[in-house]
């Protein structure tokens, strides 16, 4: 007997796999770290280190065992854990967790792995005494460090949003940037800003191993734009019902993809399989971007009016596809715009379409928000403050995830590039409002919930 | 009878030139693998073979071929990669 599926479709996977950069994009190990905790840095420490590396030890081995297996390159291992803030903050004898930031950076190059995500905080209602440590050491601690990635969730549709965080927060982010200026503010690539952070996201810099998950979790982010756009350049004059079919059932077969590796993973570790991110993640690579899938269906430049519409729709059909191929969807699921890893985005910045306004906008309707886009160094923080506060303000009100991961450029000026490399890319130097909100900012203290939270 | 499980599809990416079947066949014939099935066409301007293989009568497991299969591709300048038949199945049925 021979299988169910044609040579057809075995050469559209060939072909998505070795023309179309089809690939796994992460496959994330999610570790509980609660177990940890104890009241002295050096203890603590070791806890980290120890449960870190004995659990993620055959993390890379039994990955390229499953792309041996099934062909289908996985492009990152990861590893996310509980939010430090929470881990460290019964710890005594330290008012730093800078050595906490330390030893997951070992572990992260012990294991062989690129990011360990995790070094983060809680506080879209408030801080406590871990949560201020922690802010205080983020400078420091994502200056001195090369793997450990941070987040920051300031705001919730259930709580509102924490403008004094926001404060606070854009004040670091312009000491990473002035930190770690001759890397053209690379310190800032690692820190993201959320409103609504889903608790099992898989996508890096803003992964982290959320308080209801269980002790270890595999969870997957899939790629793919280089597909999507394929099948669009191939039917470059369907209507947009049958251009909508077509990025489903891309979709699908992407997913499908994702929930295989996904679980093959988690069944030779010997630990649950946890959720299938449906998210487009472009990449610097030819044809690997989403703005050029705008593009495909027919906007002469991503960013020019018709942008929202289009990234609407993309938006929507590789959820319903994705939905119906996997058991379980979460993280961010959705089409990531971020500027720097893709290139259609960048020629787009660089031609004049796009703007930090348009692209604001296109946040409200898709996955995540304002990603890897850089600034003026000397952007007074109020600014960097407001831009982070509209996009938490989208979230709060549209019931979704939505963050900010920006970059300052010390020394920079509009029209300038910066190269971060690697999957992070480069930037175009983007211009800003001149116009300030600090008087906003002065006033200080909370966004109160909105009417959205009163569901109950 | 014979598993899906145990089903492989070999894939042959290159340039084409005289000899390639006979080749690859040559080892998987001295391996003791039986081929279900064989398609080539021309993808993206490469000659592109698909092979449907049963590993369970194979003197040699799924990674022992995977490496032989490469040697050989190297040898051949093409590039020759085989994969678990249910990555297929998993994709495109639900």
């Amino acid at each position: 007997m021979l299988p169910t599926f044609s040579i057809d479709e075995i050469l559209e996977t060939i072909r998505m796999v070795k023309v179309e950069h089809l690939d796994i994009r992460t496959v994330t190990l999610g570790i509980s770290l609660q177990d940890c905790i104890t009241t002295s840095m050096e203890k603590t420490c070791q806890r980290i280190y120890d449960k870190v590396t004995r659990s993620a030890k055959r993390l890379n081995a039994e990955v390229e065992r499953v792309v041996a297996n099934y062909g289908i390159p996985v492009a990152n291992k990861r590893i996310a854990v509980t939010p430090i803030a929470q881990i460290g903050q019964s710890i005594s004898d330290s008012n730093s967790f800078i050595p906490i930031a330390q030893i997951l950076d070992r572990a992260a190059k012990e294991i062989g792995i690129d990011f360990i995500g995790g070094f983060s905080s809680l506080v879209h209602k408030g801080f406590t005494k871990g949560d201020r440590i922690l802010f205080n050491s983020l400078p420091e601690a994502l200056s001195t460090t090369e793997r450990v990635c941070a987040s920051i969730n300031v705001a919730s549709s259930k709580t509102g949003i924490n403008i004094d965080a926001i404060s606070d927060l854009s004040k670091l982010i312009k000491e990473i940037a002035y930190l770690t200026a001759n890397q053209d503010g690379f310190g800032c690539t690692k820190l993201v800003t959320f409103c609504n952070a889903p608790e099992d996201n898989p996508f890096m810099a803003g992964a982290f191993h959320g308080v209801g998950e269980p002790e270890f979790v595999i969870n997957v982010g899939i790629s793919g734009p280089g597909a999507v756009l394929a099948v669009l350049r191939k039917n470059p004059h369907v209507d947009l019902r049958e251009l909508t079919r077509l990025i489903k059932n891309t979709a699908f077969k992407i997913t499908r993809i994702g929930e295989l590796v996904g679980k093959e993973v988690a069944n030779r570790l010997n630990i649950p399989f946890g959720i299938v991110d449906l998210s487009l993640a472009p990449t610097n690579a030819q044809g690997d971007s989403v703005a050029e899938i705008l593009e495909a269906i027919g906007l002469e430049r991503c960013g020019c009016p018709g942008t929202t519409a289009a990234l609407a729709l993309l938006n929507d059909a590789v959820k319903k596809g994705g939905a119906m191929a996997a058991s379980y969807v979460g993280g961010l699921s959705g089409a990531f715009i971020p500027v720097s890893e893709d290139n259609g985005m960048i020629r787009a910045v660089q031609d004049g379409s796009m703007t930090i306004e348009k692209l604001e906008a296109l946040t409200a309707v898709c996955s995540v928000g304002l990603d890897m886009f850089a600034i003026p160094g000397d952007t007074p923080a109020e600014t960097i403050a407001g831009i982070i506060a509209d996009e938490a303000a989208i979230g709060v009100i549209n019931n979704k995830t939505t963050a900010v991961r920006v970059i300052p450029v010390p020394n920079k000026k509009p029209g300038d590039m910066v190269e971060f490399g690697g999957l992070l890319g480069r930037a175009p130097i983007m211009s800003i409002n001149r116009f300030s909100p600090k008087d906003m900012f002065k006033r200080g203290g909370h966004i109160p919930s909105p009417l959205q939270a009163l569901g109950n | 009878m014979t598993t899906n499980d145990e089903r492989a599809i070999i894939t042959i990416l290159g340039r084409d030139k005289v000899g390639i079947l006979a080749e690859v066949t040559a080892v998987l014939a001295k391996a003791n693998i039986n081929i279900l099935d064989i398609s080539q066409t021309i993808l993206q301007e490469f000659f592109t073979m698909i092979m449907i293989i049963d590993l369970s009568p194979g003197k040699i497991n799924f990674y022992e071929l995977q490496q032989v299969l490469k040697e050989k591709g190297k040898d051949l300048s093409l590039e020759i990669t085989v994969q678990r038949a249910e990555v297929f199945k998993f994709m495109h049925r639900i």
